[in-house]
């Protein structure tokens, strides 16, 4: 065989870059070994609360009637001694809505946009740092924001306006008898403050849509699903999420063909706004002020009184009634 | 003398301003395909930008629907300019104005080793292969006689918005937002200040739309895919050989006024003018200067050092100038095969009876055989549409309707508020309707419609897949999303019988074909995934009065709204 003179620098130049080379494929594979058999597996499964209630408050129902939407939705805050009850300097407020379809206010289908305004302001005044009014609509957001009045209402009053953003959901698990792992929009996981503002109307599963109800709107994905058990589904949603403030928005309730409807004879002029920090017993009055619906007829509001969040008997309450 | 070297170069730069301009024209009016805001909440959504400029300048969308229809549709007027422009001066469109011949030249302009010296000089001379596009602009005339508008498959400007309407824009759509989502979700600490606002410019600012899909996109990408890289062979080898428009801009350049005048006694046998030619035209003195494939770009007489060459009105023509070479026999043979090749298609597909089911056609398109005659699959329906459910059909349209819209309602419904579609379509193909002749959901301050609505079809239940008739469990999810009032969706309630014997009751959904429109927006929300337990057939469809179920009675329109 016949013998071969590697010099000293070949030997180290080409063995020293093999060995660099192996050194970082080595370290690389082992920094970034993974030794979980199930890679996809999800970790971290705490179920999630948001309650966004303040604690020491007087729980109570207010009833005001009157003939202008804004003064009506202002008393109404005024009865538990401002916003400033509610919002505190800096903290960032949701305001929800109802801004499901794409109709005008006349038709009843969305929440009326000089509530929302109203509420937006008190907020903005309050101190708040960000108040944001957003909805996963059912039609087109553009149209549902903009024909609902909404969007423009909202935004002279001071608020942020954020049509939802497929980008912003979150999978959490939201550890409700029906509803685990769900898509839930990013300003819900965020807020400090959540003012729940639907409009009561016919709905033609749940008979009727209220506060509770409106809380689907924090879905993403395949939200069709919660028809299955709508009642223990709507107990989870107001489970997890546990709103600062209700206001049930009655100045036109939709009576029929819910909850989209589109007719005006659908539609009656009820002039009427009802509050309350007790999502459930709000839900209880209004279905029984507006549609005549007892707590048997509404299995939502009895599930979830069982669960601790409220009452389903709004005479347990105190009711402020007020005129304006 | 005609212009010196130097304002030949200025010249030149025009020209790329204007390529500049009007690609960037282009692309704007493709991104702002979609509603402008509402002002109020009784505003009518409505387009305010030019948005089918260049559709509607295109002669040959022009020529071929006056071939299908007999008239010269709305805008498409304004193709005159460049018709009048061509007559004139030659193929300026094709050099100064295509954005699909800018950006074949943009990638033409790559250098690569192919395409250098002598090589690229000789690719740059007239080949026969040119002649092709002659022939395809007389099969795709053929069938235009025919009464259908089969142009729209290369026509460049219908396959440029095409493809960037439907493969290229959602990918960049795609692709801002999973960087937005990124961003929104990823913890970097610091850095986050930092890519937020980066990424909520790309998905909000510069592209505004949500995540849009579309089916059957890849033969699309394809063929546009296969169009860019053949610039790495031969220089703008689609404008040269396959383009339709440039055949019929170069027959109509036969009475140009404008031409080059070549001086072979000035020519220094440089063999620039060969080197910078786009049209493959041959430029150079002693060379058969073909008229016909010259694209005006200048590049010849600004590279020429020696004024050998030069542009003038008038010119003495010292060589032969051969217009347009083509042979008689074979443009009628395409022609003829064109002509003949729609009957064929029709025998296998017949337009005039009803379909494939599925095909649901978008609110107020025409009866199937007078929209195959002005449909040019420009998919500017598809980029308009605000729910994403119009998509390019395959094969649901037969062989003559490929890329022609249908709605499909897993991805998207039939807004009901909206008529875009039809305010969007640059030949009339889906006619031009209001909300209130569309009639699908009452007018402000109105109780009812004015008229019955115009249909698209009829939802149906698919009851061994229905989560209360087959699984005795609450849903109706379909009633809760159905748009027209009253309901087309009504439910019974029944009392069933569960697999443990309990009784319980439950609201059964059925559709009421009077009233139904065929919106899909059920469908959209069944939740019931995979095959949907209701679903849209074309029956019942406004346009189409041999595709009914129902005696018309009080779903008849007045006949000016069909």
């Amino acid at each position: 065989m016949e013998k071969r003179n590697i010099d000293r620098r070949t030997f180290l130049e080409h063995g020293g870059k093999a060995a660099g080379f192996a050194a970082v494929a080595v370290a690389g594979g082992l920094w970034l070994h993974e030794p979980e058999r199930h890679p996809f597996r999800v970790r971290d499964d705490k179920p999630i609360v948001r309650d966004l209630r303040v604690k020491d408050i007087e729980q109570k129902l207010v009833v005001v009637r009157g003939d202008d939407p804004a003064q009506m939705t202002a008393a109404a805050i005024e009865a538990f001694g401002g916003m400033a009850a509610f919002v505190s300097k800096g903290d960032f407020v949701v305001v929800k809505p109802n801004v499901g379809w794409d109709r005008r206010p006349e038709q009843a289908a969305n929440t009326n946009p000089a509530v929302v305004a109203e509420v937006v302001r008190h907020c903005v005044q309050a101190g708040a740092g960000r108040v944001l009014v957003t909805d996963v609509t059912c039609n087109d957001a553009t149209r549902c924001f903009e024909r609902s009045g909404i969007a423009a209402a909202a935004r002279d009053a001071g608020a942020e306006v954020q049509l939802a953003q497929e980008a912003r959901f979150r999978e959490v698990n939201i550890g409700g008898a029906m509803l685990g792992r769900q898509l839930i929009y990013d300003a819900y996981l965020e807020a400090d403050k959540l003012i729940n503002i639907p409009i009561a109307k016919h709905h033609g599963l749940t008979r009727v849509t209220l506060g509770m109800k409106n809380l689907y709107g924090i879905l993403g994905g395949n939200r069709s699903r919660l028809h299955q058990d709508i009642h223990n589904s709507l107990a989870d949603l107001a489970d997890f999420l546990r709103p600062t403030l209700v206001i049930i928005d009655a100045w036109r309730v939709l009576l029929r063909n819910g909850p989209q409807g589109g007719s005006l004879a659908d539609v009656e002029e009820r002039h009427m706004l009802l509050a309350s920090t007790d999502q459930v017993a709000i839900d209880a009055l209004a279905g029984a002020e507006f549609f005549g619906l007892t707590p048997e007829d509404m299995p939502w509001v009895g599930l979830a009184e069982a669960r601790g969040l409220g009452s389903a008997d709004p005479a347990s309450l105190p009711t402020e009634e007020y005129t304006v | 003398m005609g212009l010196s070297e130097n304002r030949y170069r200025h010249l030149r730069n025009a020209r790329r301003v204007s390529q500049g301009f009007f690609l960037a024209l282009f692309l704007f009016l493709l991104l702002r395909t979609s509603i402008d805001a509402l002002d109020t909440p009784d505003a009518l959504p409505r387009i305010s930008a030019p948005v089918d400029f260049f559709l509607e300048i295109d002669p040959l969308v022009a020529v071929t629907t006056v071939l299908t229809t007999h008239t010269l549709y709305r805008d498409l007027l304004l193709a005159l300019f460049v018709i009048v422009g061509t007559l004139f001066l030659g193929r300026f469109f094709c050099g100064w104005v295509c954005p699909m011949g800018t950006i074949n030249h943009m990638l033409a302009a790559f250098k690569s080793k192919r395409m250098k010296g002598r090589r690229r000089m000789e690719l740059n001379a007239w080949r026969p292969y040119q002649r092709w596009k002659y022939g395809i602009l007389a099969l795709m005339l053929g069938a235009a006689l025919y009464g259908s508008a089969q142009i729209g498959l290369l026509d460049p400007i219908a396959l440029l918005t095409r493809s960037m309407a439907l493969v290229l824009l959602p990918g960049y759509n795609t692709l801002t937002h999973d960087v937005y989502s990124w961003s929104l979700h990823a913890q970097l600490g610091p850095l986050d200040v930092l890519l937020t606002p980066v990424s909520w410019l790309t998905h909000n600012v510069l592209i505004r739309a949500e995540r849009v899909v579309f089916d059957q996109t890849f033969l699309i990408l394809l063929i546009f895919a296969g169009i860019l890289i053949a610039n790495r062979f031969i220089t703008r080898f689609w404008c040269r050989g396959l383009c339709p428009l440039g055949a019929l801009l170069g027959v109509m350049s036969k009475t140009s006024v404008l031409g080059l005048e070549k001086r072979a006694a000035l020519c220094t046998d440089c063999n620039r003018c060969a080197l910078h030619c786009q049209g493959g035209d041959n430029p150079k003195p002693g060379d058969t200067w073909h008229q016909a494939e010259c694209h005006l770009c200048l590049n010849c007489v600004a590279s020429c050092k020696e004024a050998g060459i030069d542009f003038r009105f008038f010119p003495q023509r010292e060589q032969s100038t051969r217009e347009v070479s083509l042979s008689r026999r074979a443009v009628l043979a395409s022609a003829g095969a064109g002509l003949l090749a729609i009957p064929v298609l029709r025998a296998a597909a017949d337009p005039e009876r009803p379909g494939d089911p599925t095909l649901v056609r978008p609110p107020a398109s025409l009866p199937e055989k007078e929209f195959l005659s002005r449909c040019i699959r420009c998919g500017e329906c598809m980029n308009v549409c605000p729910n994403n459910a119009l998509h390019p059909t395959l094969m649901q349209a037969g062989v003559e309707g490929v890329w022609t819209p249908m709605l499909m309602p897993r991805i998207g419904y039939c807004e009901p508020t909206c008529v875009l579609c039809s305010q969007v379509c640059p030949t009339g193909a889906i006619d031009e309707i209001t909300e209130a002749e569309k009639a699908w959901v009452p007018p402000a301050g109105k109780e009812k419609t004015e008229h019955p609505p115009l249909r698209i079809g009829t939802a149906f239940y698919d009851t061994g897949r229905c989560l209360p008739y087959a699984m005795a469990k609450e849903c109706i999810v379909c009633e809760e999303w159905c748009p027209t009032t009253p309901k087309s969706i009504w439910f019974e309630e029944t009392e069933i019988q569960t697999r443990d014997g309990d009784y319980l009751y439950l609201k059964l959904p059925h559709v009421d074909p009077a009233l139904c429109v065929g919106c899909g927006a059920c469908t959209y929300a069944c939740p019931v995934k995979g095959a949907p337990a209701i679903y849209i057939t074309a029956v019942g469809e406004t346009r189409n009065p041999r595709n009914r179920i129902l005696l018309e009675g009080a779903t008849r329109r007045p006949a000016e709204l069909r």
